[in-house]
């Protein structure tokens, strides 16, 4: 699937099982789409009604969602080792975000109407549209608050929030936590920071502090006290 | 819509599912009573996969683990509801403020909690004794400490000893070691000639038993164990009392509306509607034990009238819903540039902080009474939604760019994950007569039951603490050598305070006495009036510690049901 038909399948519900064909064409077959489903992540009865009736519905269209996905790769490329904010699914985590916190809804599908403005005003095309050398002229004069002309103060502030949405969309994506480099989330066993952290931060635990704290070799062992509450375990 | 009547008289109900109802059940089903529980809100167990949040990728949320209204503290935060709970709304009398958490589940808010497990101190329970501010508690520490201990060997707690009068020890488990910025932060306290200990929390960080696991080390307490290895109702409470052939019918998604009582004003149990079926019920049941948290018990009770209990149950002195408080807050964070790009490795460590500040100052003469511990928080933690807002702003102070866009901004996050240390405070307030709760006559929930309507205000005592807070946040950041982030609060925004109830330690609209007149139940937590009501949860609480309310409110609700029993054999109810 290139980007320009995964989109369209974002379109239509990129979560749904069938598949909902909308417009006009007399041609267009309307399968009735099974309910949108997610897998479950610990929701209850009325957090999975609001899923499945967020999954179902649309928010940008099409040229609003390619625009996106050209601004999102543009705030965070790829690189060598990692993809780029489009890999990671961040228009789809857009779509999804815009439409569960309705009061994005307005500032960007108004942002990116500015946006196409902006850029036919300076261009006379749209900015999807636009070279890699234009692209970035727009981008610096909106980029960089504080440095943003009076007149074009609507599009740092679209810029800020779009800026905002990839990076945590990338960054709270599987790619994006690989980037990251964290390494939690799973079962383990935390017996302190490493010594060579340690070391290059110039630390040291103390001895008083460390008596006091567990013996992870006997973590498993069931607690007894004496009755003056001293550990036998 | 006709009251459908149960057949069964129960020895007792249980209204609420949380600490108090939780240690109710056990104690009582326990010693042979035949029980029902009442749950507003639906089942819940987190070693079942379908309430499961821990453990799971943000990317499996479709919303990156964002707050909504379904959930204020985040997809994966274990507590359903929170500050909003659709069809049951609270208002607010004019000018004034109240943030009230509610989960509606079963174990309610102890699926969540910061699992911080602090005893009250032989002060707190006679703190009018040292300002002459408020009352003291009927009890002192010496009654509460056998079942401190009990709830200790009972549910887990790890921490340490250290002798500090006002911050009793127990039957600790041996607490983790300290992670890289607690380091820091031990290091800025020590220089700031603050004192800290090994924080105490309800983590198995060894066995206790062998129905429950020990802490495996998720960082993630607030999603609720799937190993049981924290403390939450219904895995610790409710669940082995279960297993233990207790008689429990337990009953979910049932929402009191008010305790029946008889022509002599004796309690014959209790009416609730079935959220299913949407019908109202009568239970009925010789003792009926309110644990449905502080508030939703004085609300209940307040909607409880009748030609003996005009004003309510057990309101024959106007008190229930008055004396409500809640903890102080307020916060304060440094970046530490000596944790730039810092070697990355796996640092979740136990669901809440490794090392804490107790109060330290009850010597002092100083602005304001009472104290305030200090929490610890920081680290390399699992991004969620809104991580990677304004990704460079620390370039402000390091220098660079600041916003852009590219592969510089990658760079920018990673360079500065995990530099960041906080603190924040946790206080006692001033109960006070005039902060109360009440019902509003215009203003019904969906089940047709008249909502609460909160009046509180802070007072000088609180907001004068707040900056004294501010103050010492500041000595002890600045100790650790970092640059202090954001401006500090001044007395335009109340040092930083945060507004009543945001806490969620709310206390006090049932508070016991040995005066009718000025308290609502005994020191045994049983209604003044209604020999047969007792209350359980954090309502009688006379003054709320610096310590968090929840190792205090097990203990009395030990205590309590210790004496329930005892009256009952001797026939007294």
């Amino acid at each position: 699937m290139d980007r320009r038909e995964s989109l369209k399948s974002l379109l239509v519900g990129s979560v749904a099982g069938g598949l909902l064909v909308t417009g006009c064409a007399p041609e267009s077959t309307v399968e009735i789409p099974e309910k949108p489903q997610l897998p479950g992540y610990g929701r209850n009865e009325r957090e999975k009604e609001h899923d499945e009736e967020v999954l179902s519905e649309s928010f940008f269209n099409e040229h609003e969602l390619e625009t996106i996905a050209v601004l999102c790769d543009i705030i965070l490329p790829a690189n060598a080792e990692f993809g780029s904010a489009t890999d990671a699914g961040v228009p789809e985590f857009i779509e999804f975000i815009a439409k569960d916190m309705p009061n994005n809804q307005l500032p960007l599908r108004g942002g990116l109407a500015w946006l196409d403005s902006h850029s036919n005003k300076l261009y006379g095309m749209e900015f999807k549209k636009l070279n890699e050398e234009q692209h970035k002229a727009i981008c610096d004069s909106i980029a960089y608050p504080g440095k943003t002309a009076p007149e074009l103060k609507h599009g740092e502030r679209f810029f800020t929030n779009m800026r905002n949405l990839t990076m945590t969309g990338y960054f709270t994506s599987e790619i994006g936590v690989k980037d990251l480099g964290y390494k939690g989330n799973m079962p383990g066993v935390w017996d302190g920071i490493p010594e060579d952290v340690l070391k290059q931060q110039g630390m040291a635990y103390e001895e008083e502090w460390l008596a006091k704290c567990v013996d992870q070799t006997k973590r498993t062992d069931i607690a007894t006290w004496d009755d003056d509450g001293n550990l036998l375990t | 819509m006709q009251v459908i009547e149960s057949s069964k008289v129960y020895d007792v109900v249980i209204v609420g599912s949380g600490a108090g109802g939780g240690m109710a059940t056990k104690i009582l089903s326990e010693a042979g009573f035949d029980v029902a529980v009442l749950e507003a809100g639906p089942f819940f167990d987190p070693a079942q996969d379908e309430y499961r949040t821990q453990l799971r990728w943000p990317w499996e949320s479709p919303r990156r683990g964002a707050s909504s209204d379904r959930r204020s503290f985040g997809d994966f935060d274990a507590a359903y509801g929170g500050w909003n709970l659709e069809g049951e709304p609270y208002t607010e009398a004019p000018g004034t403020r109240f943030a009230w958490f509610r989960s509606r589940m079963l174990g309610g808010r102890t699926n969540h909690w910061g699992r911080i497990s602090l005893r009250f101190g032989p002060l707190d329970f006679k703190r009018k004794s040292v300002d002459g501010l408020g009352d003291n508690w009927p009890i002192g520490y010496d009654d509460v400490k056998p079942y401190y201990d009990k709830v200790d060997k009972l549910i887990g707690v790890f921490g340490s000893k250290e002798n500090i009068h006002n911050e009793p020890d127990g039957f600790f488990l041996p607490p983790p070691k300290p992670r890289l910025h607690e380091l820091y932060y031990i290091n800025g306290a020590r220089k700031a000639g603050i004192p800290v200990i090994p924080s105490r929390l309800s983590i198995l960080t060894k066995r206790i038993n062998n129905q429950r696991g020990s802490c495996f080390y998720c960082g993630q307490c607030n999603r609720a164990c799937s190993a049981y290895a924290d403390f939450s109702s219904g895995t610790c409470l409710i669940f082995p009392a279960q297993k233990n052939g207790g008689k429990i019918e337990l009953m979910t998604n049932c929402m009191v509306r008010e305790v029946t009582t008889d022509k002599e004003g004796k309690a014959t149990g209790v009416s609730y509607i079935n959220k299913i079926d949407r019908k109202e019920y009568h239970l009925r049941a010789k003792i009926v034990v309110m644990a449905a948290s502080a508030c939703s018990t004085a609300r209940i009770l307040l909607n409880s009238k009748s030609s003996v209990h005009q004003d309510g149950l057990g309101n024959s002195s106007g008190l229930v819903g008055k004396y409500l408080h809640d903890s102080t807050g307020a916060s304060r964070s440094v970046f530490l540039p000596k944790l730039m790009d810092r070697k990355i490795y796996n640092e979740d460590g136990v669901g809440g902080m490794h090392v804490y500040t107790p109060w330290w100052l009850n010597d002092k003469k100083l602005k304001f009474p009472r104290g305030y511990h200090i929490e610890v928080w920081g680290g390399m933690g699992m991004p969620s939604y809104g991580f990677g807002f304004n990704p460079n702003n620390l370039n402000k102070i390091m220098g660079g760019e600041v916003g852009g866009y590219g592969e510089s901004l990658r760079e920018d996050v990673k360079k500065y994950y995990g530099a960041v240390l906080g603190v924040s405070g946790r206080g006692e307030s001033i109960p006070q007569r005039g902060n109360y709760c009440e019902i509003d006559n215009n203003v019904v929930d969906e089940w047709g039951i008249p909502v609460l309507k909160f009046n509180y205000q802070w007072t000088e005592h609180e907001i004068n603490q707040a900056e004294h807070m501010q103050d010492t946040f500041e000595q002890i950041l600045d100790a650790t050598g970092g640059i202090l982030l954001g401006d500090k609060p001044g007395k335009d925004r109340n040092f930083g305070l945060t507004a009543p109830g945001e806490i969620i330690h709310e206390v006090g609209t049932t508070r016991m006495g040995n005066d009718k007149k000025e308290s609502v139940t005994n020191k045994y937590n049983q209604l003044h009036d209604c020999a047969n009501v007792f209350i359980m949860d954090a309502g009688p609480f006379v003054s709320q510690a610096d310590k968090n309310p929840t190792w205090t409110i097990l203990a009395l609700a030990w205590r309590a049901s210790d004496y329930l029993i005892e009256q009952v054999k001797q026939r007294n109810i």
